[in-house]
């Protein structure tokens, strides 16, 4: 089910432009705040801009955000997790103790300060989510490297003569793909919830790119709070389902990856 | 066990260090300096460069990349955090008001949180696969997925707005200061954290019970003629609480992260909304001053898990 409801967003957000021919920025002062109906399939918003276009829309920023941060988290990650699992000794400690910095501060308030340094806008937010959060991934890859390093074909490679970086590319790297795929797909949940909710507190992407975020954020205005929920209710649902559906199969993923864990 | 102890508040003052000086270099990479915070703009453009200059050196912002971070770390180990621009006051006197204020949502929601989260996560196991079992183990993951923001705005339109129950923001009543007034305020916020907490907790105390009720001096137990209720309630819950100590002290920060949003969305004069004022209006030393502050009690916290993990369990006391 979650591989439906997330292969439906992606969808949208591929084809927004086809689903939502007028776009997401196109004001219409003719209608400001109309319900549902009368050539504004979800209704429009507080300025006159349709809400199902800035709904697809929005689509394609989570989209972006959720596996643009995640590559980006990985990748240091796997560096670090490499590096550290495998050089051992003082890299190792250096670089463990960098990541327990890192993981002794919350990452929605780190996300926070980077914000607060560089400026709220579409790539600062996914640079910055990336940068809170590559320790989890970093951790895992040590741990893994780790465990695989003392196993004999690790050292069966080492007595044939096969250099470091090739024993990581060939023999570590494909061994790690499986809890590596667990992390991402929670990751991607995680960094399309941090971009609703600093969208939501106005330190996320900024408008006119419409995000669900900002559009839940509407709701704090005690007039469309009460008298019109079409304007915010369609991206909090997407925001539930979507997030969802990411972390339903995350947990498939790990089902299949550690048959032991319990449910 | 006594080194163990030690050898831990040696980690966490590293692992502070190290965090201090990420949040240095932060300082350090954001555009402008000390001065332009101390000075207005019409001051500093009354000043020639010349005096520009020997005002920054008065302050050692002129000095190495060393030296600054020298005098920047013994400020700060001193309580002095500078000043900040957004909420036009000192910032270790801004962060003694909304520290409070967010502890007490913090703690409240810890109480809470674990009451919650220990009891359903028990009957969830005592009923393992039963329809409550299901019911309970399908909540947590419903919660995980709504933000809490969203969580937070249904509450104020459900009980604020349509049933008029309860506050929908601030602390307190414009008229109103007695504690019964705050109480009615924390309801809302607290009942957020907790739940968010609580779901996660109910996930590890199932499978910690679970796990012990298969161990073996259970079924021993049991074979001894001990009752159902007694084995239960004595023997393993003891032994099932242990991993949820350290589950509660590794949630601590998410916790921390959820008080961001929940007190922004109920206007709760904490340090999360703080943290988000000042985001916005890019008062970046007001932001670290916070980070300092929870980057300090997340260290605590974990080195108070580590302990009260340690003497809760003798295996690892001993071990």
């Amino acid at each position: 089910m979650g591989v439906v409801v997330l292969s439906l967003v992606t969808l949208m957000a591929i084809f927004a432009d086809i689903l939502a021919p007028q776009g997401p920025e196109f004001i219409d002062l003719e209608s400001v705040r109309q319900p549902p109906g009368n050539g504004h399939f979800l209704g429009t918003d507080d300025v006159g801009r349709d809400v199902w276009a800035r709904v697809a829309f929005g689509a394609r920023t989570s989209m972006v955000v959720g596996v643009g941060a995640v590559a980006v988290a990985l990748s240091i990650g796997i560096t670090v997790g490499l590096i550290s699992g495998f050089l051992g000794k003082w890299a190792d400690t250096i670089l463990m103790r960098i990541t327990d910095g890192f993981m002794s501060v919350p990452s929605l308030i780190l996300i926070i300060i980077f914000i607060a340094i560089v400026g709220p806008s579409l790539t600062n937010v996914i640079l910055v989510i990336a940068l809170a959060t590559w320790p989890t991934s970093a951790r895992v890859v040590r741990g893994q490297v780790l465990a695989l390093r003392e196993q004999e074909f690790i050292t069966a490679a080492k007595v044939i003569g096969v250099r470091t970086p090739a024993i990581l590319k060939n023999h570590i790297l494909p061994n790690l793909l499986g809890p590596l795929s667990v992390v991402a797909t929670f990751g991607i949940a995680g960094a399309i919830l941090t971009e609703a909710g600093l969208s939501f507190l106005g330190l996320g992407v900024r408008p006119p790119i419409s995000s669900w975020g900002q559009m839940v954020n509407l709701a704090q205005q005690s007039q469309i709070l009460l008298a019109e929920p079409w304007i915010y209710v369609p991206s909090g649902v997407m925001i539930v389902v979507t997030v969802l559906a990411v972390n339903f199969i995350g947990d498939g993923l790990r089902k299949a990856v550690d048959p032991k864990s319990v449910r | 066990m006594f080194t163990q102890i030690l050898r831990r508040i040696a980690t966490g003052f590293v692992v502070l260090w190290v965090t201090l000086t990420v949040v240095f270099l932060g300082l350090d990479f954001a555009p402008g300096d000390e001065l332009d915070v101390l000075l207005s703009a019409e001051a500093a453009a009354s000043l020639t460069p010349d005096e520009m200059a020997a005002k920054r050196a008065e302050l050692g912002l002129d000095r190495a990349f060393p030296i600054k971070y020298g005098i920047w770390l013994k400020k700060v180990v001193t309580g002095d955090l500078g000043y900040s621009t957004s909420e036009d006051n000192d910032i270790a006197e801004v962060l003694k008001v909304t520290v409070g204020n967010t502890a007490m949502l913090i703690f409240s929601a810890l109480f809470f949180g674990i009451i919650i989260g220990v009891f359903f996560g028990i009957l969830a196991a005592i009923k393992e696969n039963t329809w409550v079992d299901y019911v309970i183990g399908s909540i947590p993951i419903f919660i995980a997925g709504i933000p809490g923001f969203i969580l937070s705005l249904g509450l104020i339109y459900t009980v604020s707005v349509k049933m008029n129950l309860l506050p929908s923001g601030y602390m307190h009543s414009l008229t109103d200061e007695s504690f019964l007034d705050l109480v009615k305020h924390m309801i809302l916020p607290v009942s957020v954290l907790s739940l968010v907490l609580a779901a996660q907790l109910v996930r590890y105390t199932r499978a910690s019970m679970l796990d012990v009720l298969s161990s073996e001096f259970i079924i021993a137990a049991k074979a001894k003629g001990i009752s159902n209720r007694r084995v239960t309630y004595n023997h393993a819950f003891k032994n099932a609480l242990l991993p949820v100590i350290s589950v509660v002290g590794l949630h601590l920060p998410e916790i921390i992260a959820g008080a961001v949003i929940t007190e922004t969305v109920f206007t709760w004069p904490g340090m999360g909304s703080l943290a988000v004022r000042a985001a916005g209006g890019r008062d970046v030393p007001m932001v670290m001053g916070i980070v300092i502050v929870v980057a300090v009690t997340v260290i605590i916290s974990n080195l108070i898990t580590d302990i009260a993990y340690t003497l809760a369990d003798p295996r690892v006391r001993l071990g």
